[in-house]
């Protein structure tokens, strides 16, 4: 009779469901699984010889959450309002009939517990959690633009009270179980294979079968209501911080307030719908699913490896060669050995070599001061990498990565060098960010063997590696490549080759466009605060100093060099040039670019720009700026996307986020475009072309989508939208 | 249309609105009746001839509960036949609440009105009576809600206002204060404040540091500095005026109106109300509005409402010899003389509340009746009194003397 879970009734009276949902690694929450619950509760309530219900799982974690799968579809298929509030509602209230069974129930949570999963636990009248590292809990929605739907901003409050709740549920990190126990979300810790003896046996004392706010004269910790002024400050100040930190393209977080503090005014009960009419606002809105589809979906199957051709031989990666002990070098190093990879850190000389490991001697040195790595550890890992400036070290490398100076003769002398040493069937890869693979490829007797892969600054926390495609490499370069990203537990994207490739080109839009604007007279605090509130990490005066202007004006001359006649030149040209050469302004690392980086304070924009670019009488609206900053990257995005340099939107969305922080709220940047309405986005770019420049002219591929109004992401079939 | 005369006005001094303040023991109630009780002995009034008496009080909760206006008149002794009420239009609340007595006697729907206000601050915090304007989520969002010092450091940001601009300004505010108290130009108006056995607890404002000096007040910490850095709040003030790169934050407890406790009342009525009290009019009523203006900056009104007003009645800046512009941040006044072009040397001429504090729903009656004592002193004829206005008001009210 139920397919998702178990009911055991044992001599004692006590059930215990166990809850199992079948070909899922974890459990979680489909409409199989919530009609079995709905129909456990009302047997075990009718059943006079039960008198205790206990709930855990039938798999090592407890539950994860929702099915995203499910969730993130509810948009596309035109899902109303209140059929998106009852959707809430039928979980929810399955909870609260559990939570007023008229029988005490007890929850043995032998590991993972998030959202729904958490949320089941916490309408339990007692909570044993496994005293295992593994078992955190928490109340993740907010990362996927929701909001704990099935009870979790009425019940969290009543019991840990409201700034707690809050700062659970907008942060959306998981807690330890210490810390859990230590915020009172649950009762008690046990290890793993006690926690259902141990909620049995509370089960047995006949404890009393009510929640605390059902109990008369309850009280919410820490009061609730605006005349309460520490409760008026949580909300007053917790607004303001969440447009501080999301700005205001995220809404979840802010009607995750709202539910608190709206839910915290009235009785539960009453709690519990404008909870689910939260929820019903945040799943109605494009943002959720754009964050769904982009950050879970689509990066789910880029990590699970999909873009690697089938039937290709994993070649296990035992020994990596680096040339080039540079700061991505050094990087790449760090992050492989500590994947169990060894490493041989080429430089030109050993002293060089050598610096480069010492960065991931730094690194390792501050995590064990931390505590997040056992010294023994870390220095497994530091013997990992060997630093020299021996080519001979390579003669054992299944996969080589160049990581010298962006310049074509210097890859070419290091290449050749290498290749003498490899062994035949050896990949070699280029960690080029913008000089097109084919090209590069030349340097190699086996062009087939040749690949790029682009990893991101600072390689430790950047979760994308961008593989591009010579015209003559092959599956199998590819598949190797992929895996060494697999292993590496990064999000890969593969795109052809091209002059920067993909997330280059984006971003160097992005870029481009902020000098654009300041050449035009656009207030520069306007631009950096526009490309911020846009969603997008750092403004794109700031960035350009991060990367330094230097660096761009240099791939940009180089561009000129290559291309001869059929070079244009990007709109930034004027501006990067007359800093680089007239002023020797040329980024952060060299003492100040857009800005100043004075010693004892944080960077200003630098005083001498209004001289250069005396202000215009006439000042866009902000709206204006943010919308030239995205929509020229999406235009870009798009362009690529034609051009076949990237294939799938689902890669395009994920690269732009991952990175080039993109913002997330759009899904990326051809989902940006779908989400505007291609018809739409087109229309604004020919507008901007009349006024702008012709650069915002929209390729003839994405006019013909919006007029056959095609998105990039295909709509799914319209069924019944619940 | 009738005309509205001011007959008389009364105020208490201004205690620190802490717990070690002079006033402390006293509740709202206590200086609100004490205040009517004197202005209606020193007139001789019979209260019966009162229509209504009207409190601004801007946290009317608690102590300052209940409709204030009427308790606090019952309170005083006056006859049941008294109406009364509280309104409450932030730091403009006096003075509406002497508009609105005003209009009632304007439109002849009163003959006399006691109007003025009271805020015990070291009792009733501010924002004790909450509110959704910052508390409510949604609201707060919406409306980029942020604390008004927050905005008064974005108006500094804006009009490029240094630290030592804005102290500069405080510390004249001080130098006039002393100088106004030093000269007893207050005595005449001033209820001393009695406690439950009748003994005097205060009988001249505890606020002013007339010693103060411009380093003294330099080495005052930003007082917005961590709400606007660690509270979010500048980005929210950035999200809305976002050509600003960085606030300055350089309004501190020094450049800021004081916090304090105080109530003040005036005596309004027509020609024909005047006749029968036997009181002669010392000023009449000219004209008043309020306007609102962007909520986040919050404190740009006074100029606006100043120019609505002067267009409504026909006037031009050059017809008013002296302006009360409350001092609830340097930078407030400071944007108003600049917008406005109005010389520092006629307004706020015996110091504001930098010097004196600012006893929320009390302030605008208090300048008002200072307005009233520094025409007569100087024997001028036209005063403007303006206040600044949360979530983004102005109120400002012109009076000519008889």
């Amino acid at each position: 009779m139920y397919t998702t879970l178990k009911i055991g009734i044992d001599a004692d009276g006590i059930a215990t469901i166990t809850i199992d949902v079948p070909d899922r690694p974890m459990n979680v929450f489909t409409p199989a699984l919530t009609a079995d619950l709905g129909a456990a509760i009302t047997a075990l309530g009718a059943d006079a010889s039960v008198r205790g219900v206990l709930i855990t799982s039938g798999k090592s974690s407890f539950i994860a959450g929702a099915d995203i799968k499910d969730i993130a579809s509810a948009y596309d298929r035109g899902i109303a309002p209140t059929v998106a509030y009852q959707w809430s509602q039928t979980l929810s209230q399955t909870f609260r009939r559990l939570e007023t069974i008229g029988k005490p129930v007890a929850a043995a949570i032998n590991g993972v517990a998030l959202g729904g999963g958490l949320e089941l636990a916490l309408a339990c009248h007692y909570r044993v959690l496994a005293d295992d590292a593994k078992a955190v809990v928490g109340l993740p929605e907010v990362k996927i633009g929701l909001l704990p739907g099935a009870g979790g901003t009425a019940r969290v409050p009543r019991l840990i009270g409201i700034a707690a709740a809050a700062k659970l549920m907008t942060d959306g990190s998981s807690v330890t179980p210490a810390e859990a126990l230590r915020m009172g979300l649950v009762h008690e810790l046990a290890p793993r294979g006690e926690v259902a003896s141990r909620a049995r046996a509370w089960l047995m004392g006949k404890p009393e079968a009510m929640a605390p706010w059902d109990r008369k004269g309850f009280r919410i910790p820490g009061g609730a209501g605006l005349t309460n002024a520490a409760i008026a400050q949580t909300f007053s100040i917790g607004t303001a911080l969440i447009t501080k930190s999301a700005g205001r393209n995220y809404p979840a977080p802010g009607e995750i307030l709202s539910a608190l503090y709206e839910g915290t005014t009235v009785p539960f009960e009453l709690a519990l719908k404008l909870e689910s009419k939260h929820f019903a606002r945040l799943l109605t809105g494009a943002v959720a699913r754009n964050l769904m589809r982009t950050l879970f979906l689509h990066k789910g199957e880029l990590d699970k490896l999909s873009r690697r051709p089938p039937g290709e031989p994993k070649v296990e990666l035992k020994r990596l060669g680096i040339l080039g002990a540079g700061m991505m070098g050094a990087g790449i190093a760090h992050v492989a050995a500590l994947a169990g990879v060894e490493v041989v850190l080429i430089d030109a000389t050993d002293g060089q070599a050598v610096r480069g490991k010492a960065h991931a001697e730094r690194q390792l040195a501050r995590d064990v001061e931390k505590g997040r790595r056992s010294a023994e550890s870390a220095a497994q890992v530091l013997a990992r990498i060997t630093a020299t400036s021996d080519y001979a070290g390579l003669a054992g490398c299944e996969l080589v990565v160049e990581a010298v100076f962006e310049d074509r003769a210097v890859k070419a002398e290091v290449t050749r060098r290498a290749l003498q040493v490899m062994s035949k069937d050896a990949v070699f890869a280029s960690n080029t960010s913008t000089l097109p693979i084919s090209g590069l490829a030349a340097a190699s007797p086996r062009p087939a063997q040749f690949i790029g892969i682009h990893f991101f600054s600072p390689v430790e926390r950047m979760p994308l590696v961008e593989i591009i495609l010579g015209k003559k490499t092959r599956p199998a370069t590819l598949a190797r490549a992929l895996d060494f990203v697999g292993l590496l537990k990064k999000t890969p994207i593969v795109v052809n080759d091209s002059r920067g490739f993909y997330t280059t080109r984006v971003f160097g839009a992005y870029c481009h466009e902020g000098q654009a604007m300041l050449a035009e007279g656009v207030d520069p605090a306007l631009i950096e605060n526009a490309g911020r509130l846009a969603g997008m990490p750092v403004g794109p005066l700031a960035v350009t100093d991060e990367v330094s202007l230097e660096l761009q004006y240099r791939a940009t001359r180089q561009a000129m060099e290559d291309l001869g006649e059929r070079f244009v030149p990007p709109v930034s040209m004027p501006v990067l040039t007359h800093f680089v050469e007239d002023l020797q302004r040329l980024g952060r690392k060299s003492g100040g670019g857009f800005y100043d980086y004075p010693a004892d304070g944080p960077k200003r924009l630098w005083t001498g720009l209004a001289q250069h670019y005396p202000r215009a009488p006439v000042q866009p609206s902000v709206e204006q700026v943010k919308q030239r900053l995205l929509h020229i990257q999406a235009l870009e995005a798009a362009r690529c996307y034609e051009e076949g340099v990237v294939t799938t939107a689902a890669e395009a969305d994920v690269g732009s986020i991952l990175g080039i922080g993109f913002p997330a709220w759009t899904g990326g940047t051809l989902s940006y475009i779908d989400t505007l309405g291609v018809a739409r986005f087109v229309g604004d770019c020919e507008k901007l072309s009349r006024t702008v420049g012709r650069r915002f002219k929209p390729p003839r591929g994405l006019k013909a989508r919006a007029t056959s109004d095609t998105p990039f992401h295909p709509r799914p079939a319209t069924g019944d939208a619940a | 249309m009738t005309d509205a005369y001011i007959y008389d006005h009364l105020r208490t001094p201004r205690g620190r609105g802490r717990a070690d303040g002079a006033l402390h023991e006293v509740p709202a109630i206590a200086l609100a009746s004490q205040t009517l009780a004197a202005l209606r002995d020193r007139n001789g009034l019979d209260t019966r001839a009162i229509d209504d008496v009207i409190l601004g009080c801007v946290s009317p909760i608690g102590d300052q509960g209940s409709a204030i206006g009427r308790v606090a008149a019952l309170n005083a002794g006056f006859d049941d036949s008294v109406a009364g009420y509280q309104l409450n239009r932030f730091c403009a609340s006096g003075l509406e609440a002497i508009n609105s007595g005003a209009a009632q006697i304007m439109s002849g729907q009163a003959d006399a009105v006691i109007a003025g206000g009271v805020e015990s601050m070291s009792r009733v915090p501010i924002a004790a009576d909450g509110g959704a304007w910052y508390g409510d989520p949604t609201v707060a969002r919406q409306v980029y809600f942020v604390p008004q010092g927050i905005g008064a450091d974005l108006i500094a940001t804006l009009d490029g206002y240094t630290r030592t601009d804005v102290d500069t300004f405080a510390l004249e505010s001080q130098r006039r204060a002393a100088a106004a108290m030093a000269d007893g130009r207050f005595a005449a108006s001033l209820v001393p404040v009695r406690d439950v056995i009748g003994e005097v607890l205060l009988a001249r404002d505890e606020h002013p540091r007339p010693a103060t000096t411009l380093a003294d007040l330099g080495a005052l910490k930003p007082a917005f500095l961590q709400a606007g850095e660690e509270g979010g709040f500048a980005a929210v003030a950035m999200q809305r005026y976002p050509s600003v790169e960085a606030i300055r934050y350089v309004h501190t407890a020094g450049n800021s109106s004081g916090i304090v406790d105080g109530a003040a009342a005036v005596l309004l009525g027509s020609k024909s109300a005047g006749k029968r009290l036997g009181r002669a009019p010392r000023a009449r009523i000219r004209a008043f509005a309020s306007i609102g203006s962007e909520p986040t900056i919050m404190l740009t009104g006074p100029a606006l409402a100043t120019h609505k007003l002067l267009k409504r009645a026909r006037m031009s800046l050059a017809d008013i010899d002296l302006f009360e512009v409350n001092e609830a941040f340097a930078a407030v006044v400071m944007r108003f003389m600049r917008e406005t072009g109005v010389p520092h040397d006629k307004v706020n001429v015996n110091g504001g509340a930098i010097a004196f504090g600012h006893p929320l729903g009390a302030t605008g009656a208090m300048i008002l009746g200072m307005a009233v004592d520094e025409l007569e002193r100087r024997n001028l004829g036209t005063a403007l009194i303006t206040l600044c206005v949360g979530a983004g008001m102005g109120t400002a009210t012109i009076i000519e003397r008889v």
